[in-house]
């Protein structure tokens, strides 16, 4: 159990720019360890369980509302990407995260509309939020450990003087990597961010 | 026209909302004069007007999403009751905005594992242990404990309480923390 607290402890998302799906699993843990409480009876095990407990909900609040704070910063982006994802790929938000980045887009547009908007010019009324807010930037740097080798991973480069080239990673090591060389690694939990 | 109910609004911003009033009919009335009295000389002036009136949009825009970000920091610092020191410097306006708001993470947080859902607004730091020394700091009056028992919180007795039912109190600024 403590090995998958760490997992998500080491706050992965916290690294990243962009919003990754997790399993619930934390939050049936969170009930288990609940019944697991009123079950026992003395007082130490009563405390232990209940200082577990308590690591769990910080641990998972923690996570959530990191996710909560990406969506509020890019939530036009987000939702772009969402309207135009295909059918068979897996969505990056929860329905109930979706909703609620729905509701904070429309809540700020009537907000804006309402304030200044209206008040302005005719040909200035609309603002494009997708240009305005600005995107996550998925150049940057990230620390992350490899957990299942990985070979030839293309790495473009940044500027014009240098060319691509080819990096191996091993398992077990350790990098400094700019996000986007890596993401469909992170996706598919070949490396883990930290 | 557009500025009827520029009244409401506060002094900079309808400051700024007059002057692109201004700064638009000037390009309107230029713009027609270039298309039929041919004077294509007026277009730098109207270019830079225009570019003036997207400037003044984007500083009001960036001003207005300012505040209201600090708006979303008081629902998570303060709490879902807006304390009325600060609802008097807040337009209406952005008062429906902060219920929408807290509204709408209120749905999302019932939404999350279970039949109560799960708060996230608590739990902000790391626990290091079970129970906390607190001292009041104004009086409260009586605060349940897990047990049943109540606790009467008068201004600087000091308690030791469960962490978790004094997380709250303790952001409100009701209870103090105490270390030693």
């Amino acid at each position: 159990m403590t090995e998958e607290l760490d997992l998500m402890g080491q706050d992965s998302d916290g690294g990243s720019e962009e919003v990754v799906l997790t399993p619930a699993e934390l939050i049936e843990r969170l009930e288990q360890e609940d019944n697991l409480r009123r079950a026992k009876k003395g007082d130490l095990k009563v405390g232990i369980h209940r200082m577990e407990l308590e690591r769990i909900r910080y641990v998972l609040s923690s996570y959530l509302r990191c996710r909560l704070v990406k969506i509020e910063k890019f939530f036009p982006h987000i939702l772009e990407k969402e309207k135009t994802r295909h059918e068979g790929e897996p969505s990056s938000l929860s329905p109930e995260e979706l909703a609620f980045a729905k509701e904070y887009m429309a809540n700020t547009e009537t907000y804006l509309k309402n304030v200044a908007l209206k008040h302005m010019p005719p040909n200035l009324q609309k603002v494009d939020l997708l240009r305005a807010v600005p995107k996550p930037d998925l150049d940057s740097y990230v620390f992350l450990r490899v957990k299942e080798r990985q070979e030839n991973i293309l790495v473009e480069p940044e500027t014009d003087e240098q060319r691509d080239y080819v990096i191996d990673l091993e398992e077990g090591s350790q990098h400094l990597i700019r996000y986007k060389i890596i993401a469909p690694l992170v996706a598919s939990g070949a490396v883990q961010l930290i | 026209m557009f500025c009827d109910r520029a009244m409401e609004l506060e002094d900079g911003l309808r400051q700024v909302l007059e002057e692109m009033k201004a700064l638009y009919e000037q390009n309107q009335s230029d713009v027609n004069e270039a298309k039929s009295g041919g004077r294509s000389d007026l277009i730098p002036t109207i270019k830079f007007r225009h570019c003036s009136l997207l400037r003044n949009r984007r500083c009001i825009i960036a001003y207005l999403y300012d505040r209201l970000l600090r708006i979303r920091a008081i629902r998570w610092e303060y709490g879902s009751v807006l304390p009325n020191v600060l609802r008097f410097h807040m337009s209406s306006e952005e008062i429906e905005w902060f219920n929408h708001y807290k509204k709408s993470l209120a749905t999302y947080m019932r939404s999350l594992g279970g039949d109560e859902g799960l708060d996230i607004t608590q739990d902000t730091k790391p626990p290091k242990s079970l129970y906390i020394e607190v001292r009041c700091l104004k009086d409260y009056g009586e605060f349940e404990v897990d047990d049943g028992t109540s606790v009467l919180l008068k201004k600087n007795s000091q308690h030791f309480l469960p962490r978790w039912k004094c997380e709250q109190l303790i952001r409100q600024g009701v209870l103090e923390h105490v270390l030693w």
